[in-house]
């Protein structure tokens, strides 16, 4: 009978080939490295602030960092949670070895360790490098030395083995009430809801507020709050004892026994739950979910709508439009953007620029300015997600549209405007409400307007662009195509973007605080055109090429 | 209707299709056969517009496929070996996609539809999401979709792949009506028996060069085979020595 080493070899000799064959060669993996390195230092580094200043705070500085501590393995062990229920459905009743790994004669505890161990791996790679330079701030301000390193790896692999076996669980039990394939549009749902949820929450709660013990009635108060563990029960409180047990004392071995025996009884738990319950789940996974559409519906709405268009371009936006809302995946994604508009726009409003006297028209003018930036960011980010796997997505119908006579500008058109418009709606609720929640002058919402608008045309262009010459086309889950190098590259040249029409406009925008700070009247003048001419020429530029250069790889496509 | 002239596609060092040329006039079905890796499948891609050649030239009735791919590809409906079609999609839905790619709307594509949905026996299926499509299933709406603008040649890479008895042989009846009318088909296959009932000329394909092209009986002057089957003729043609190899290894 098959070992576990042997059914894990397929993966594991697919993944040296890779790093062997270095796929985009030693750039890639330069840039790559070069910004995994800056977010690690810029994580580490905010972290070894916040950190010392704890650290010179007496009596509570230790229980700050604790707590702090317990709050991140907290939000690390829920987003865990739901990143293992969803790699579970693909990985244990989705993947295409398993039609051949059931058919063999392999134990069924070996494929449940070897399922887990790739649910595991595929859903905490990320939170495990982000807790490297979190473990490595708390061990350097705490002179955790060398050992620590080691010490902290086994406190948190159990914290990742534990969600692991969990999220396993509640698949499997979910697979064997609904079809995998229903499972994973209801999981897709309630993921992205709960996500949002804990955020809304997390924000609404605002926990920043516990470093300010101003606001409670007495020091003892706060100190009881700190002291009081978040969740006693959860394997987070236990790593956070654990870890703070270490660096600050006293040491204790009993939460990491109770890490690591939690996480043996679990697996046992899950082996057995696997083998009563998966060859059931996995039939039932085969089962397809049929559909029937109202497809009058969408013609009634949409027909009319796009009318005028040309009968391809037409078809084409009709066609993107309902694969997309048709896909749990993909517009289940919308209630995400939607928490975070309006996070976004409540942490305006929170802003402590409201407080007591009239907001000096300065800091206004300031936030508001500032706030393109941030909001072309967010943009950036919400067109990598949607805008940039637009090609990608084309990547096996690809037969289709170059053996027929469409114009590949117009596959390119669709695909800009269909994402361009919600975007450009997106960034005028952004910018808009965001001025007059700060009560910007107009001369602030005019500039605020134009710009994002200009920048939504080029980002949108560029995330395109991008998106044809770093095609995924392989790549089945359109969540995971921003994630390639391609999406890396475009965020990176998007920001590059950002700080130069910032750069350029801070001129103009300087000579109008000026101006009213000195109390003469605002004059258009050379210079204030010219840099206005500048960013209109420089997202022009950002427009067009990107869909030029996009259209020119789409034509030596092939398949 | 299909002319092509010394087509050649290189990858790197590799040549996969060799300086090829080949004619097939209006109203044939020219089979394509040819062992697995021989160039068919690239040939057809070539001619369907999704790779480019290195060398060479193709012309759809009289259209030159690089210098007016537009004109080209309006004659053309390709049938590829592998059915990717859009999953959330319904087979109608889809089919109105694929005629608007070729510029044609309206309600004489609606009752188009309805005509090649029906003769597939697709039209219970009609307004189901295509993930719920069985192999087959899919396939025969490819091949509708490839018929929804009726075209004038049609180029179609083991169209038999994953149709049960009833869908092959309607298939073959509909290649053979469309051929009647005045139409080209070029298709490639590794079923033997299908490439002899059918095909009115055949050109054997190995190591992207035509070794052999004609009927059935021109093959056999050509081979010196006397009255040898299609498979008799394929494996002289093709090297049969792996043939053997393979039975040998099947019965060890």
């Amino acid at each position: 009978m098959p070992s576990l080493v042997r059914i894990l070899a397929p993966k594991w000799r697919t993944a040296l080939t890779r790093l062997r064959q270095g796929q985009g060669g030693s750039s890639k993996a330069l840039v790559v490295g070069t910004v995994g390195l800056v977010f690690w230092l810029a994580v580490f580094g905010a972290l070894y602030r916040v950190l010392s200043y704890f650290r010179g705070v007496e009596e509570i500085g230790p229980l700050l960092a604790g707590k702090l501590l317990s709050l991140l393995l907290l939000s690390f062990l829920s987003i865990l949670l739901l990143s293992n229920v969803i790699t579970a459905l693909s990985s244990f009743f989705l993947a295409k070895d398993l039609d051949l790994l059931v058919s063999s004669p392999v134990d069924w505890l070996n494929i449940y360790l070897a399922k887990l161990g790739e649910t595991l791996v595929h859903s905490s790679w990320m939170v495990a490098l982000m807790a490297v330079p979190i473990f490595s701030a708390y061990g350097v301000i705490y002179d955790g030395g060398w050992l620590f390193g080691f010490y902290a790896m086994v406190v948190f692999l159990p914290v990742l083995v534990l969600p692991a076996v969990v999220g396993s669980a509640i698949t499997l039990i979910l697979v064997n009430v609904f079809p995998a394939r229903r499972t994973r549009d209801l999981l897709s749902v309630i993921a992205i809801g709960a996500a949002g949820g804990v955020v809304l929450l997390f924000r609404i709660i605002r926990p920043e507020q516990l470093a300010r013990p101003e606001g409670f009635q007495n020091l003892l108060d706060f100190i009881t709050v700190l002291r009081t563990p978040t969740s006693p029960l959860l394997p987070s409180e236990w790593a956070t004892e654990a870890v703070m047990g270490y660096l600050v004392g006293p040491l204790d071995w009993l939460p990491v026994l109770l890490l690591w025996s939690s996480a043996a009884a679990l697996v046992v738990l899950g082996g057995l739950l696997h083998a009563a319950l998966y060859p059931t789940g996995f039939t039932k996974a085969q089962e397809g979910a049929e559909r029937f559409i109202k497809g009058w519906v969408w013609r009634s709405v949409l027909d009319p709508l796009f009318k005028p268009l040309s009968v391809a371009k037409r078809e084409f936006v009709i066609k993107d439009l309902k694969l997309f809302f048709r896909d749990t995946t993909q517009w289940s994604q919308l209630i995400l953007l939607g928490v975070l508009v309006v996070i976004y726009l409540f942490n305006i409003r929170a802003l402590p620029l409201f407080t007591g006297e009239r907001v000096p028209f300065f800091l206004v003018t300031v936030v508001s300015f500032l706030n393109l930036g941030l909001a072309g960011f967010v943009l950036s980010a919400i067109a990598a997600r949607f805008v940039f796997p637009a090609i990608s997505l084309e990547g096996r119908q690809m037969w289709l549209l170059r053996s027929s006579p469409l114009d590949l500008r117009a596959l390119l058109w669709s695909k800009y405007w269909v994402g361009t418009i919600p975007l450009l709606v997106l960034a005028l609720i952004i910018t808009v409400f965001t001025n007059v929640i700060l009560q910007a002058t107009p001369f602030m919402m005019a500039v605020g307007a134009g710009t994002i608008v200009l920048l939504t045309l080029a980002i949108s262009a560029m995330a395109l662009g991008f998106g044809a010459l770093y095609p995924q086309f392989e790549t089945e889950n359109a969540a995971q195509i921003p994630t390639s190098f391609g999406g890396l590259v475009f965020m990176m040249t998007t920001v590059a973007l950002l700080a130069v029409v910032i750069v350029i406009e801070a001129v103009p925008v300087y000579g109008y605080l000026q101006a009213i700070y000195q109390g003469r009247p605002v004059r258009i003048d050379g210079t204030m055109v010219a840099a206005f001419a500048a960013v209109v020429a420089i997202c022009v530029v950002a427009t067009v090429v990107p869909l030029k250069v996009g259209l020119k790889k789409m034509e030596g496509f092939e398949f | 209707m299909i002319r092509l002239e010394k087509l050649t596609k290189t990858y790197g060092n590799f040549v996969a299709v060799d300086d090829i040329d080949l004619h097939v006039p209006r109203g044939e079905l020219f089979g394509f056969l040819g062992p697995n890796g021989a160039g068919k499948t690239t040939t057809l891609r070539m001619i369907a517009g999704i790779l480019r050649p290195t060398a060479g030239s193709i012309r759809l009735g009289g259209d030159d496929l690089i210098a007016a791919p537009m004109a080209a590809k309006t004659r053309l409906g390709f049938i590829p070996d592998r059915p990717f079609v859009y999953e959330k999609l319904t087979g109608a839905e889809f089919l109105r996609f694929v005629a608007a790619l070729y510029g044609q709307d309206g309600a004489a594509v609606e009752r188009r539809i309805d005509e090649l949905l029906d003769m597939f026996e697709l039209s219970v299926w009609k307004n189901e999401l295509v993930e719920s499509y069985s192999h087959g299933m899919r396939q025969k709406l490819i091949i509708s979709s490839a018929l929804i603008h009726r075209p004038e040649c049609i180029v179609v890479d083991e169209p038999m792949v994953g149709l049960d008895p009833r869908g092959a042989r309607l298939l073959k009846d509909i290649f053979r009506a469309f051929v009647g009318r005045g139409g080209t088909v070029l298709m490639s296959t590794h079923t033997l028996e299908v490439a002899q009932a059918m095909c009115d000329r055949i050109a054997i394909i190995q190591e992207g060069r035509i070794v052999a092209r004609g009927t059935i009986d021109e093959l056999r002057r050509q081979t010196a085979a006397g009255d040898a089957s299609l498979e008799e003729l394929f494996l002289k043609l093709t090297g049969g020595e792996a043939m053997q190899e393979l039975a040998a290894i099947l019965t060890d």
